[in-house]
């Protein structure tokens, strides 16, 4: 079995009885151990939907979710959240603001039942390329893109095999969305991760994944590859607008 | 072309505990009825230009320039209470995100009337019929409904739409957007954009856009300044940005993922420490 993650017929709900939002209707996907999937569309079609699902934050679902084999069931145990970890888009909303750099890693090193934090907190920080003078900062303290690494590093502390990236870099500036995704890559090679990426930028996601998925209206219009999206070879003439809406571009 | 704003010598501070922090550092540029966009990254004092012009700069922030000129006339000049009649009637000002500048607990056609009726003395139904004919403007579709609608009830794109229907009320000369699509869909943005430029080519208006978004900045409007540490580096027509000479142009442009050229790694831009101080580009035509 090498898919790193496995959705089938995947139902994800909000609210209750009197109004009850359908958010993502019978999705499928595979994820490939090692690959990088993207996953793309407007906001509200559900594609950050599926991220909160898998991680748990979403718990009114139906339908099979399968990470490396194993299907999940209603709560997701410490062992899942040593596989699979998350970025969020805001890392000025991600970061406590009255934890330093250290208090936050240290803290899920030990909810990790790691014993050796002094040494793993520096080892993080280097990882994500911030030096040491790093960890005594609070966020306050920090560029964007420097909370958006403590964020990477966080979710590395656990040795994921897989990232959830929601937009990771919307927030951030184009100059500061380049060292990011560098760095993604970079660990990505270093680590053997699996990536699961939400962005509504179709150059991010084709610069950073090798496969993706086209969502409208909580469903997952087709799934393709970045070359034959490259290649313009769509079979749903939404993919199409959305390609044009981003490809016409001149940088 | 005839100029409607001329800017001399712009510099807007604020006070620090260590020391004075200049956000926008001696900026001169001109407007005519022309689209400009004004582009940099998050810091460069792209937001502050435009906020000085309509003096929104608050306390303890200071905006000293030689002239801010109106047809002429010098807005720094002008008392707080002459100023109110310049924003929105001369200069209107649309905000990044809908979700802060409308007012949560009234309706949008509540809004829209009042609006209204603070520039123009217009009977109660006069600026219903106008507020409707504006979100029509706009291009929305059901404008009885959104009339009677809270902000909450909306869309992103639809806000957005409802504060520039609210801004072209009073009829201004000038628009100035700051980020006005980047909270928005790249499908939803491409409406808005284009609803923008209608008006703005209808009109004959002036149009500021501040955005970090270099694409989007390419294609829509006329003339671009680009903006490092509240300086002006370059100036260049729109339409050949790609053509930039300036290293920290050039930087942030190599720094995009491109969708049509895929490489393995982005560029990362190198700051060179005497971009800061070489003397700002004067932007007229």
């Amino acid at each position: 079995m090498n898919a790193a993650l496995e959705i089938n017929a995947l139902n994800v709900y909000f609210g209750d009885h009197g109004a009850l939002v359908h958010a993502v209707k019978s999705a499928s996907l595979t994820v490939a151990k090692g690959a990088s999937f993207g996953l793309v569309g407007e906001s509200g079609s559900g594609k950050s939907t599926i991220l909160k699902a898998i991680t748990g934050l979403a718990p009114q679902w139906n339908g099979e979710i399968k990470v490396e084999g194993r299907p999940l069931g209603a709560k997701r145990d410490r062992n899942f959240y040593k596989t699979v970890q998350m970025v969020f888009q805001d890392p000025y909303a991600s970061l406590h603001p009255r934890q330093s750099v250290d208090q936050v890693l240290s803290e899920t090193l030990y909810l990790h039942g790691f014993r050796d934090i002094d040494d793993r907190v520096n080892q993080l920080l280097q990882d994500v390329g911030l030096g040491p003078a790093f960890r005594f900062r609070y966020p306050h303290q920090l560029s964007g893109g420097q909370r958006q690494r403590v964020a990477i590093a966080r979710a590395l502390a656990p040795q994921p095999d897989i990232l959830l990236l929601d937009e990771p870099t919307s927030a951030l500036d184009v100059s500061v969305q380049a060292e990011i995704l560098n760095l993604l890559s970079d660990l990505r090679a270093a680590h053997g991760l699996t990536f699961v990426m939400v962005s509504h930028d179709l150059a991010v996601v084709a610069h950073m994944c090798d496969q993706a998925a086209v969502m409208q209206h909580g469903e997952i219009l087709e799934v393709l590859s970045i070359d034959a999206m490259r290649a313009g070879q769509t079979a749903h003439p939404y993919t199409r607008t959305l390609l044009d809406a981003s490809a016409n571009r001149v940088a | 072309m005839s100029t409607l704003l001329d800017i001399e010598n712009l510099w807007v501070r604020f006070p620090t505990r260590n020391g004075i922090f200049d956000a926008v550092r001696g900026v001169s540029f001109s407007l005519g009825r022309e689209r400009l966009g004004i582009v940099g990254e998050s810091g460069s004092g792209k937001s502050m230009t435009g906020r000085a012009i309509l003096r929104l700069i608050r306390h303890p922030g200071i905006v000293e320039a030689d002239h801010i000129n109106l047809h002429g006339e010098n807005l720094l000049a002008k008392s707080e209470r002459d100023m109110r009649k310049v924003r929105g009637e001369q200069i209107s000002m649309v905000m990044q995100d809908p979700k802060f500048s409308l007012n949560p607990v009234m309706t949008i056609g509540d809004q829209l009337i009042e609006a209204h009726r603070l520039h123009a003395k217009a009977t109660k139904a006069e600026a219903r019929k106008k507020a409707l004919e504006m979100l029509e403007a706009v291009s929305i579709r059901d404008p009885e409904r959104v009339m009677g609608a809270y902000p909450h009830e909306m869309s992103g794109g639809m806000g957005q739409r409802i504060m520039i229907a609210m801004m072209l009320i009073p009829n201004p000369e000038i628009l100035i957007a700051d980020e006005p699509t980047s909270a928005l869909d790249v499908s939803v943005q491409g409406q808005v954009l284009s609803i923008m430029d209608r008006l703005v080519k209808e009109r004959g208006m002036g149009l500021i856009f501040i955005s970090h978004d270099l694409n989007l900045v390419s294609q829509f409007c006329d003339r671009v300044l680009i903006m490092y540490a509240g300086r002006i580096v370059e100036v260049c027509d729109a339409n050949r940005l790609h053509e930039a000479q300036h290293p920290y142009t050039r930087g942030l442009l190599g720094s995009l993922p491109r969708f049509d050229a895929p490489r393995p790694r982005l560029e990362v831009l190198q700051r060179d420490p005497s971009w800061r101080d070489a003397p700002s580009v004067e932007g007229r035509t």
